[in-house]
């Protein structure tokens, strides 16, 4: 009887540990969701940080954060994606797999801030471009190419398992069994991976301190130019991100009403990370459900 | 004829594998050019600053920025060190408990809200975590244990949650794939599911959940925003788990920006990424240790 009695307890305290872990997620959501809930209005989302006053917004952050995570994804799904076909499809077993294999789980256990330096060493200082968005991006770049590069080889060699030998005997070369047969319907789980990536990217915040700046001067959209300083889509110029926003917000506070702020721009990373990981479920479960036959 | 095939095959093949090939290999110069330029950096401050090993790692004496200055970082090894274990200490237990209730007390809240959870946890920023602590726990510390809230249990309270789903989902990994037959066996000798779970899956399943622990040390280690807007910055030993200390990633953080580079408080910086760069090669080197012994 004893066992017995001493299997329940431990089964309820297995429930309260998970129940409560549930509820602490819940709690926090649901607690900075509605500290910030006043995020949506116009002036907030739409509006310029202003200096020494309230009121301000965060349009700017806002816009470099959505084009930090465009450029940065730009760099790095085609190498994560070659990295990837080449660990799946071309890397034979032996010294060099392991070298890439032990270079990869180095990169990915990296701490953020360290890649931060590193990209204010080498995008930044020796470069010679100062705070620039394709510097952070770069930087971002660095900090997820290794976890694209697994995402990327797990979705190929699954995805290969049924097609491969098939092309390949029908006298396909191997790129061209990758490029056409396998790399397709591999994608979708490749875009699962692309899109938690990015809201973590999103996120990402110790990166850029260093790399992409920490002011965020005004958009003007009436130039457009990858190069002119002035133009919002500039690559050669300083963008702070909301997170660091935030961050920045908290340490220095030039604003009366910066905590305030920083509620509710956190409301808003939440938010977006919310719909960057419902997106990934959904199209998850839909690659689920093709595979399976199901539609 | 000849020429035309080879031109064929290059499209075909050889300019898609080679693509491959450097893609893979990019993650090896990567990786090899950022430990040789955080070395050679990190390396001024005993070769032109005078500096030795020994003082910088035993010493807690940290005057880099006067006349005759002092490079001992003990104080921030120390922090680390102790936060970092502290928030292990506090999540692994909860982590297994959740990696064993997915798996085997209820899969079907394990799938629908466990999962889940644990993606959002991990997806959460971690300047909001840093936010949160901020203005939710510090408070809170503050009135119901008294000091001034900025602290290292409010650091290791932040950092507990931010490893909790590595740890998590390691473990769970890990239980997931003790074979049938050693339950069944279990089962078969009259075991209750807490005995099996207690003295045949957490056994059979400890290298495992060993790498989550390791690398739930590792991220505990690298993170820097979250910790550096709790913990307090001050430069000195923590006198108790109540007041305030500095790590590596929050003094990094917090001084980078106001030094200028090739001064010896700029070199002492870097030599500390440095030391986060070898602490976190030497987890993955642990990890790959513990996966060896397993095989």
């Amino acid at each position: 009887m004893d066992a017995k009695l001493k299997d329940k307890i431990w089964t309820i305290i297995l429930y309260a540990i998970s129940g409560f872990v549930v509820l602490l997620l819940l709690v926090l959501i649901i607690y900075i969701l509605f500290k910030g809930r006043n995020f949506l209005s116009f002036s907030f989302l739409f509006g310029n940080p202003k200096v020494g006053e309230a009121g301000g917004g965060i349009a700017p952050m806002f816009f470099n954060s959505f084009y930090m995570l465009i450029v940065s994804l730009l760099i790095t799904i085609p190498l994560g994606v070659g990295a990837g076909i080449f660990l799946a499809e071309y890397a034979k077993e032996g010294l060099l797999m392991n070298i890439v294999r032990l270079c990869i789980e180095t990169l990915a256990s990296l701490p953020s801030i360290v890649v931060g330096l590193f990209g204010l060493l080498v995008f930044v200082n020796m470069t010679h471009w100062g705070f620039t968005i394709l510097s952070g991006a770069m930087a971002i770049a660095v900090l997820n190419f290794p976890a694209l590069t697994r995402v990327s080889e797990n979705a190929i060699r699954s995805a290969a398992e049924s097609v491969k030998e098939a092309s390949l005997g029908l006298g396909a070369t191997p790129w061209q069994t990758i490029s056409r047969v396998i790399l397709p319907s591999a994608m979708p789980q490749i875009l699962t991976g692309i899109i938690l990536a990015s809201g973590r990217i999103f996120g990402e915040a110790a990166a850029l301190l260093f790399t992409a700046g920490m002011s965020a001067p005004p958009l003007h959209f009436d130039t457009i130019s990858l190069i002119d300083k002035s133009s919002p889509f500039s690559l050669m110029r300083p963008a702070e991100t909301l997170a660091v926003y935030i961050w920045k917000l908290n340490a220095e506070g030039m604003v009366p009403d910066a905590s305030d702020i920083a509620n509710k721009a956190s409301a808003v990373l939440i938010l977006m990370v919310l719909v960057f990981n419902v997106s990934a479920r959904i199209i998850g479960s839909k690659i689920y459900n093709s595979y399976s036959g199901k539609k | 004829m000849n020429n035309k095939k080879i031109l064929i095959k290059l499209k075909n093949e050889y300019i898609g594998r080679t693509y491959a090939i450097i893609c893979g290999l990019l993650i090896v110069i990567l990786t090899f050019s950022m430990m040789f330029f955080i070395f050679s950096k990190g390396m001024n401050t005993f070769i032109n600053d005078g500096a030795s090993l020994k003082e910088f790692l035993f010493s807690s004496v940290w005057q880099p920025d006067s006349d005759t200055p002092k490079f001992g970082a003990l104080i921030f090894i120390a922090g680390s060190t102790l936060v970092s274990i502290g928030a292990v200490v506090l999540s692994a237990p909860i982590s297994v408990a959740l990696a064993i209730f997915i798996h085997y007390i209820s899969p079907k809240l394990g799938d629908r809200m466990l999962q889940p959870a644990l993606e959002l946890f991990v997806g959460i920023p971690s300047v909001v975590y840093g936010w949160i602590g901020f203005s939710v726990l510090l408070p809170f510390i503050k009135s119901g244990f008294g000091g001034i809230g900025f602290s290292m249990l409010a650091g290791i309270l932040v950092l507990s949650v931010m490893i909790l789903p590595t740890i998590a989902s390691i473990s769970a990994d890990a239980v997931k794939v003790v074979p049938k037959n050693y339950l069944e066996a279990s089962y078969g000798l009259g075991a209750t599911r807490w005995q099996t779970i207690s003295r045949v899956i957490v056994p059979a399943a400890k290298g495992g959940i060993l790498t989550g622990i390791v690398l739930g040390l590792a991220r505990a280690f690298g993170e820097a925003l979250a910790v550096q807007m709790v913990i307090g910055n001050s430069i000195k030993f923590a006198n108790g788990i109540l007041s305030p200390t500095s790590t590596l990633t929050s003094i990094l953080t917090m001084d980078m920006g106001n030094t200028v580079s090739g001064t010896p408080w700029n070199d002492a910086l870097w030599s500390l990424a440095l030391l986060l760069l070898v602490i976190s090669f030497t987890f993955i080197l642990i990890i790959r240790a513990i996966g060896k012994r397993g095989e």
